[in-house]
């Protein structure tokens, strides 16, 4: 069978490089529909339950996604006619931000101030340009102790100020809503940088995040890909030295990643940083299939074979191991469809659909293109043989201290698996050249925290806002949250209503506190309400049936553990000191991607297992043994865990992206074993070897295939870790890892392995 | 009015010179239709009605408040209003006095129970939520004519009844929208369905209107308004029931000392 199809492939050749380019055309076109996602919360499944509780909290008061413009006076003075007018004249602007249904700012704060009988509600500076010294003294007094205001809109030192604009976009046009958003920010910035250049600026804000993504990605893309395929020009010149090779080689990497994308936009998956990745990782695994098929051709053209004859015998001989590879490495990256992150789900399909296109590409199409076009030899790599055969017989001779050294090895790397902390700061996941990380890094040392958890706490009831004892637990919680060293800023409702009991008391600082009645809250809300301006309603801290608040606190810049922590305590003291109805949890996209990882590992642990019991079934039946078959579990499982383990030591940090890395790789280092083990197996069972012998003859038959394929996946996933997204980065560097780990294994662990096993086969 | 009426429109008029014939055609057919509603809502003397609202959030959630609403109509300016809070419990009792003005910002009182006091609301900026619902105070309160400038769009029907469909822009600055588009009936001037732009000229809320009856032979009220928030995915019904007209209301039952005994 294999035979026929290599002639046909070899008699129209010119029909299959026509076929495969049609195809190629068709499937690139769906690369059109590719469209960037620009929302966070495309990492999250829908049933995710922390999303489900955000959402939730969300709907029940407002949206908030947000623009934080932050204004930093070079002179350090926020309390001066020039910046006040400035923030003055971006709060008005900021309204016609699209999508914009609030905007809160140190000038439009709505002050209120007790005038005879009156109760007085208005923004806090109103024509800033023209305030008098003591007006500006005043009004520098009322806001460095508004605790609304202090580390949330002004730094206590009154150095810096922010304009919070929030934002609820409708969601219907994904590719556009957020960019409009992010342009119409940049521009009013850009225009008021020249109009007030005494003024540093910074935006950040979740929705300038949701744009981030799409910016790491594009960055990626014209980076990192071109950069890929300069390391495999490289690489291929270095192993083939033929420019026919090379370049039928990056002809079907591009048309696999051209295909894989394109297919990708045809069933409407959406751009993710992950996602963006893509392109590099097939581009990674396609060009293995045409080393080992171009070796063997140029092989057996030294050997003094035709071109045809070379090329035919090279097509038969690598049809099975490359068939068995290009599916053992499809199903591990299928079994990322466990993930409950769907980029990664996304990720997995994509590079699934670009190995099989690889797998076809360079059985069709490259053969087809290498007959057409004229090819010379140069290979010499009886040197690289020779040191490979030394390599066995050093293997062979210290068996024992390779066998027990590496086992010794495995069980410490495993042990420091444990080290690996979970961590994902969703800001930490961009690097310092994307200006959201700028920006948020600024925000974070001068004003703010980026990070933040929510609360809606239920006062049981109808109106039960207004309940003196449930206010005063509410007061309570906010300020044993203030106390906490972690965090920031706690907004809270109750700073509201005690500041109206005060205003409604002559401003006597004596009744700064909660209200004694139900009856009181209600009606110094109502008339609060009553009072204010559009867009700046209680309507995001209090529901509509005046049965619950919203509380949100902002934290430092919390590691996902600490976050978590605060959290609990959080949860303990609500439990030991509110009524029932009150007991909740956080909620916050701070606290969703604080649970990712863990949730991501554990769906992750059964698709590993499911593709791992896929990979030895099929391994069964290649070598025809059950024996081998699940003998070739120790150094594909290896190497992961060797890798985990290591990164336990050097980083001890794990984020969303490394869970899905055993799946990536298990399909990968599968192939290695493959390689090696089919070799050992046909030496023994063909040519009547011994074990010893056997595993020279692996050696010197695969080690220079194997290494080369190596250092081509190696590099690429390096140049994966230079990713301006940590996501992407941490998968590469840790796949890069886990690739050098299963070639050890393969070569020092795996032979003295198989020597302790030696039976029949 | 029929005075400032025939003022504004001769100052309207005299823009004429420097904007297209057919812009200003439009705006005098748009006023024309104002004044002429106005018109038929004029000459009530004063009514009473009792209002349910029931607002909705985006989770699903509802939640009522009932009111009660008395109304004076007053020559030469914006008629005087006093609206009773009777739910939820913790209101019953607030009562708010509102005198609207053609002109400037109307004036507002609002009488707190439990602190015995009349406040006036010192705010120039009132454009902010009614009682946490979708209607902002600018939507419910008395719609003079002097309020908007306005400009005639086209006839179109609506549910198969004859339409004007007509701009209106709020004078005021302070005003959260831009521009309402307003559907009125053919027939008898009654407001239908108005959708409300906000400052950055995007579709905010539409608030349509129900159940139209006709009191007294001649005036005509709705049952129900339906304000729906596009931005927020929150709504807010408002039930209309008990209207009562010649009531015998002056103006003594619209002064601050009234707010007191409103109950």
């Amino acid at each position: 069978m294999v035979e026929t199809i290599a002639t046909a492939i070899l008699r129209g050749r010119y029909l299959w490089v026509l076929l495969t380019v049609m195809f190629v055309v068709w499937a690139a076109m769906g690369g059109r529909n590719l469209t960037l996602t620009t929302d966070y919360r495309v990492f999250f499944s829908e049933e995710n339950p922390q999303l489900t509780a955000f959402e939730a909290l969300q709907n029940t008061y407002t949206n908030n996604d947000n623009v934080l413009i932050v204004l930093a006076p070079k002179n350090h003075k926020v309390f001066t006619r020039k910046t006040l007018a400035a923030v003055e004249a971006i709060t008005e602007e900021a309204w016609q931000v699209p999508f914009s249904i609030r905007v809160d700012s140190l000038t439009n704060y709505q002050h209120t101030v007790a005038e005879e009988d009156d109760l007085v509600v208005g923004d806090l500076v109103v024509d800033g340009a023209n305030l008098m010294d003591s007006s500006l003294q005043r009004i520098k007094n009322i806001a460095l102790h508004e605790p609304l205001l202090v580390n949330r809109l002004i730094s206590p030192s009154g150095e810096v100020t922010g304009i919070n604009i929030t934002i609820q976009t409708p969601g219907i046009d994904q590719t556009t809503e957020v960019p409009s958003v992010v342009a119409y920010a940049r521009d009013m910035v850009k225009k008021y940088q020249d109009i007030y250049p005494h003024l540093d600026f910074y935006i950040t804000g979740t929705v300038m995040m949701n744009n981030a993504f799409p910016e790491a990605s594009k960055h990626d893309m014209r980076t990192l890909v071109p950069l890929m395929f300069l390391v495999v020009f490289v690489a291929l010149w270095f192993l083939l030295r033929s420019l026919t090779g090379i370049i039928a080689t990056l002809l079907v990497v591009a048309f696999s990643i051209a295909t894989a994308m394109g297919l990708a936009g045809w069933i409407g998956i959406r751009m993710t940083p992950p996602v963006g990745s893509a392109p590099t990782i097939v581009l990674t695994l396609a060009v293995a299939h045409c080393v080992h098929l171009l070796v063997a051709l140029m092989h057996n053209m030294t050997k003094g074979m035709d071109k045809r004859a070379a090329m035919f015998e090279a097509l038969r001989v690598n049809f099975q191991p490359i068939a068995l590879t290009s599916l053992t490495t499809t199903v591990g990256f299928l079994s990322m469809n466990f993930s409950d992150a769907p980029p990664f789900r996304d990720l997995g399909n994509i590079v699934a659909m670009g190995v099989i296109a690889a797998w076809v590409y360079s059985f069709v199409f490259m053969p087809a293109l290498v007959m057409i076009l004229p090819i010379r030899t140069h290979a010499n790599q009886e040197t690289a043989s020779k040191w490979m055969s030394s390599l066995g017989e050093f293997v062979l001779n210290n068996r024992r201290m390779l066998f027990w050294g590496n086992l010794a090895l495995l069980v410490v790397l495993a042990f420091s698996i444990t080290r690996n902390e979970l961590n994902d700061q969703f800001v930490e996941y961009f690097d310092d050249s994307i200006e959201f990380r700028r920006a948020t890094d600024f925000v974070t040392d001068n004003l703010t925290g980026i990070y933040t958890i929510d609360y809606s706490l239920k006062t049981g009831g109808s109106g039960s806002i207004n309940e003196p004892e449930q206010l005063q637990v509410i007061e309570n919680f906010a300020n044993w949250y203030r106390e906490q060293p972690e965090v920031i800023h706690v907004n809270v409702i109750t700073d509201i209503i005690k500041r109206l009991n005060m205003n409604l008391h002559g401003d006597d600082r004596s009744w700064y506190r909660i209200p004694e009645s139900r009856e009181l809250a209600a009606q110094y809300f109502l008339l609060y309400e009553m009072s204010l301006p559009y867009g700046l309603d209680l309507n995001n801290q209090i529901d509509i049936d005046k049965s619950a608040s919203r509380m949100t606190v902002t934290v430092n810049n919390l590691t996902t553990n600490e976050l978590l922590l605060v959290e609990a305590r959080a949860r303990e003291w609500l439990e030991a000191n509110a009524p029932a109805h009150m007991h909740t949890v956080g909620a916050s996209p701070a606290i969703m991607f604080a649970h990712i990882t863990s949730r991501n590992i554990r769906s992750m642990l059964k698709g590993n297992a499911m593709a791992m019991v896929l990979i030895s079934f099929m391994l069964i039946f290649a070598f025809r043994s059950i024996k081998f078959g699940l003998l070739s579990l120790v150094p594909n499982l290896m190497p992961a865990i060797m890798a985990f383990g290591l990164w336990g030591l050097l980083v001890g940090e794990v984020g969303v992206s490394l869970s899905v890395v055993v799946a990536m790789t298990l399909g990968i280092v599968v192939d290695d074993t493959i390689h090696f083990m089919s070799k050992y197996l046909r030496a023994r069972r063909e040519q009547g070897l011994s074990a010893e012998d056997a595993i020279r003859a692996a050696f010197s038959s695969v080690g220079v295939a194997l290494i080369m394929t190596s250092i081509v996946l190696i590099a690429g996933f390096a140049v994966l870790a230079l990713s301006s997204f940590k996501m992407n980065a941490g998968m590469g560097l840790l796949t890069a890892i886990t690739i050098a780990l299963a070639l050890f294994a393969d070569f020092l662990f795996l032979p003295p392995l198989l020597l302790k096993i030696k039976g029949k086969v | 009015m029929k005075i400032l009426n025939t003022f504004l429109i001769a100052l309207l008029g005299m823009s004429a010179f420097s904007s297209p014939l057919l812009a200003d055609t439009a705006d005098d057919r748009g006023l024309e239709i104002a004044v002429e509603a106005d018109k038929r809502k004029n000459g009530f003397g004063d009514f009473t009605a009792d209002l349910l609202m029931v607002l909705r959030n985006k989770q699903g959630e509802e939640s009522t408040r009932e009111l009660r609403s008395k109304n004076l109509e007053v020559e030469g300016d914006g008629d005087k209003s006093l609206t009773i809070f009777d739910r939820p419990q913790d209101i019953k009792g607030t009562a708010l006095l509102t005198f609207t003005h053609k002109t400037g910002s109307d004036d507002q009182w609002l009488y707190l129970p439990a602190l015995k006091r009349v406040k006036r609301i010192a705010s120039n900026n009132k454009s902010g939520p009614f009682m946490g619902s979708e209607f902002a105070y600018e939507d419910i309160s008395s719609q003079e004519v002097e309020k908007y400038t306005y400009k005639y769009l086209r006839d179109e029907p609506l549910d198969g009844e004859a339409m004007f469909v007509f701009e209106r822009y709020p004078v005021d600055k302070k005003s959260g929208y831009t521009r309402q588009v307003v559907w009125m009936d053919q027939d008898e001037y009654r407001e239908r369905k108005i959708v409300y732009y906000d400052r950055k000229n995007s579709l905010l809320k539409t608030l349509t209107f129900s159940g139209y009856e006709k009191y007294l032979d001649k005036f005509w009220k709705a049952a129900e308004m339906d304000m729906t928030n596009h931005q927020t995915g929150k709504s807010t019904k408002l039930a209309w029931s008990n209207y009562a007209f010649g009531t015998g209301l002056g103006d003594r039952d619209f002064d601050r000392n009234s707010l007191k005994r409103a109950r």
